[in-house]
């Protein structure tokens, strides 16, 4: 069974009275360990759908199962749930707390899984060591580089061992260099058995995954495995 | 766990929010404060108002000596000296209602010696049922007794400034002083009653006989040698105060031998109403404070409202984060509650404090007497705490129903 399966999902906006349809009927099935990547032009729904994938918005209709779950008919509180253990999410702009530290933010969803602080601390620790921050454990944000900033995020987004890793232009806001690094790190996630889907419009971005997907108006318009898939540094 | 958990985030956020913290704080502190010393100061109005009654005796008429016209020109209260010290025996025989009456003669500004100390003071001469009728008490030694007034004894009680002027801590009491000239026997001192309404040290006098006054000290008034300067009467206790004064008014106009078109030639004033004047003009004293306090108190809310709806909507982002990290809407709502509740309570609080502290300043420094109204400070502290903690919770309510990608986008 697919660890993710959409069928016929469509999302319309509705700016004032006219409806602006972001996702034309999306059918999809991922399976556990695949490293998926979205392309598409920017309006191309790609993504609309990863919000979608991630439970952060809800679709105007179609159907979407996730690790065999119906996750459209959930209630809040379990879809909170699904959104605190079951995906983490990666954004482009990192979204951190301002006045957070590394640590606090990275122990932010244990928070809401109700882990007790000794137990959050560790994890936390724990996860800022495999994306190589151990020393960084008591900065700001805004003590961080672009790129620390990103790896803090990636952290928050496992620490509760989601069953899939959605990353939104995750390199978006960062230079060719640190986003190697972050590629590197999602390649090393990946090949570790992480599920990863991952949103871009840098086709070399694109080259570290072995599935792509084409966006264009809201449809899929291609779905290849990749020939030429790019090594981690 | 939640509520631990929410608090110990609130907490937090309040402490790494500081400037935040504050100015979501101050509308509250000013709101509460403000109200807190207006209501004081016109607590202490009125209080003052009501002891000045207290002081001088509720239902209490005097009659003073009238005012002699000449050519048109009236010579001013006592300038007539009508009323005597049989007027005051009369009035106490032929008025049912009054219970007691107080001849005085006084005079203002007379001079009295111990050793090389003096001080200048106001001397009253009258009977014993003064002091009764002015509740006022002896602290030290006693007060003089009929006899001493039939005697006309050479006794004086003092006031408790003039006492301190002349005898600093020491007792007057058995010390002679020079009265006028004349050696009198300090017999007793008076409890301390502090300031009348007008400003006026009411404990700046001396008590003596009133024979005493008339025979040796203050002397007779050359027009009139029986006159007196005036009568303090006293009416009982739910008697009617209006029929007591026109029945006292007919007394003292049958007795001076007025005829029906004639003037007065005394002044009769019902103190009790004099008060009641005063006591009114302190209630809207205390009505219109009471208005400026709301007003600042809704200025304080307004203040808050916008403190708290502009914070609260900048941090949609952060409300549109930990819904995406997993949080529930009761966790967003638990933060926020009990963030708002807390600012709001530190709030409060400190304008609780400050609020008593502007009155004890008011008190010390502008020389007004306060009455801390706990009830109100705590009306006025729910009351902005209220406005706090909804408009802190409302925007949060709201964000928390959308879904979390909205709540992230918006700036």
């Amino acid at each position: 069974m697919a660890l993710v399966a959409v069928s016929d999902l469509t999302k319309t906006y509705m700016l004032g009275q006219t409806a602006v349809p972001a996702l034309r009927g999306i059918s999809l099935a991922i399976d556990r360990g695949e490293f998926v990547a979205v392309m598409g032009s920017s309006g191309s729904g790609k993504s609309t759908l990863m919000n979608l994938l991630g439970c952060l918005d809800a679709p105007s209709s179609g159907t979407y199962h996730l690790a065999g779950q119906d996750v459209l008919r959930l209630s809040s509180n379990k879809l909170a749930a699904v959104r605190n253990t079951s995906v983490g999410f990666v954004f482009q702009q990192f979204n951190l707390l301002a006045r957070a530290t590394a640590l606090e933010n990275v122990e932010l969803p244990m928070v809401y899984a109700g882990i007790g602080w000794r137990e959050r601390t560790r994890r936390a620790r724990e996860v800022l060591a495999q994306v190589g921050l151990s020393d960084r454990e008591h900065h700001r944000p805004s003590q961080l580089s672009g790129g620390q900033q990103q790896r803090v995020a990636i952290a928050r987004a496992l620490v509760n061992q989601p069953l899939l890793l959605l990353a939104d232009e995750p390199t978006g806001a960062l230079d060719s260099v640190t986003s190697d690094e972050i590629m590197a790190t999602l390649v090393r996630l990946n090949e570790g058995g992480l599920t990863v889907i991952v949103v871009t419009h840098d086709a070399e971005v694109a080259r570290y995954a072995r599935r792509v997907i084409h966006f264009k108006d809201g449809r899929v318009v291609s779905d290849d495995l990749n020939q030429n898939i790019r090594a981690a540094a | 766990m939640k509520l631990v958990n929410s608090t110990l985030a609130a907490l937090r956020a309040v402490r790494v929010n500081k400037l935040r913290s504050a100015l979501t704080m101050l509308g509250i502190v000013l709101g509460v404060s403000s109200v807190t010393v207006m209501m004081a100061v016109g607590g202490g109005a009125s209080q003052r108002i009501q002891t000045e009654m207290r002081n001088l005796g509720a239902n209490t008429i005097v009659l003073n000596s009238g005012a002699l016209k000449s050519a048109g020109v009236s010579k001013g209260q006592g300038s007539r000296p009508s009323v005597t010290l049989a007027d005051a025996q009369a009035i106490e025989n032929e008025v049912p209602a009054v219970t007691a009456t107080s001849p005085q003669h006084n005079f203002a500004g007379m001079q009295l010696i111990y050793g090389n100390a003096n001080w200048s003071t106001l001397v009253t001469g009258t009977t014993p049922e003064y002091l009764t009728i002015r509740n006022w008490a002896v602290s030290r030694g006693r007060a003089f007794d009929r006899e001493d007034v039939i005697q006309g004894s050479k006794v004086v009680v003092l006031g408790r400034t003039v006492a301190e002027q002349l005898f600093g801590n020491q007792s007057p009491v058995g010390q002679e002083i020079r009265v006028n000239r004349v050696p009198m026997t300090v017999i007793g001192e008076l409890a301390a009653k502090g300031q009348s309404l007008a400003g006026v040290d009411t404990d700046d006098t001396a008590v003596i006989p009133i024979s005493t006054a008339l025979n040796r000290v203050v002397g007779r008034n050359p027009a009139n040698p029986r006159a007196i300067s005036g009568v303090i009467i006293k009416v009982r206790d739910g008697a009617n105060m209006a029929s007591a004064f026109s029945d006292i008014r007919q007394v003292v106009r049958e007795r001076h031998g007025l005829l029906p078109a004639q003037e007065d030639d005394f002044h009769l004033i019902n103190l009790t109403e004099v008060m009641r004047a005063k006591e009114d003009s302190a209630r809207a004293l205390g009505i219109l404070l009471a208005a400026i306090a709301s007003v600042s108190l809704l200025v304080g809310g307004i203040g808050i409202m916008n403190i708290m709806l502009v914070s609260v909507t900048e941090r949609i982002r952060e409300i549109g984060l930990r819904l995406a990290v997993g949080a529930r809407r009761s966790d967003i709502l638990g933060q926020f509650l009990v963030e708002a509740t807390i600012l709001s309570l530190i709030g409060g609080i400190a304008g609780v404090v400050l609020g008593l502290g502007g009155a004890v300043a008011v008190e010390r420094y502008a020389d007004l007497g306060v009455v801390l109204n706990g009830q109100l400070s705590l009306v006025a502290m729910a009351f902005a705490a209220g406005v706090g903690i909804f408009f802190g919770f409302y925007p949060a309510w709201k964000a928390s129903l959308l879904q979390p990608v909205e709540a992230l986008r918006s700036d």
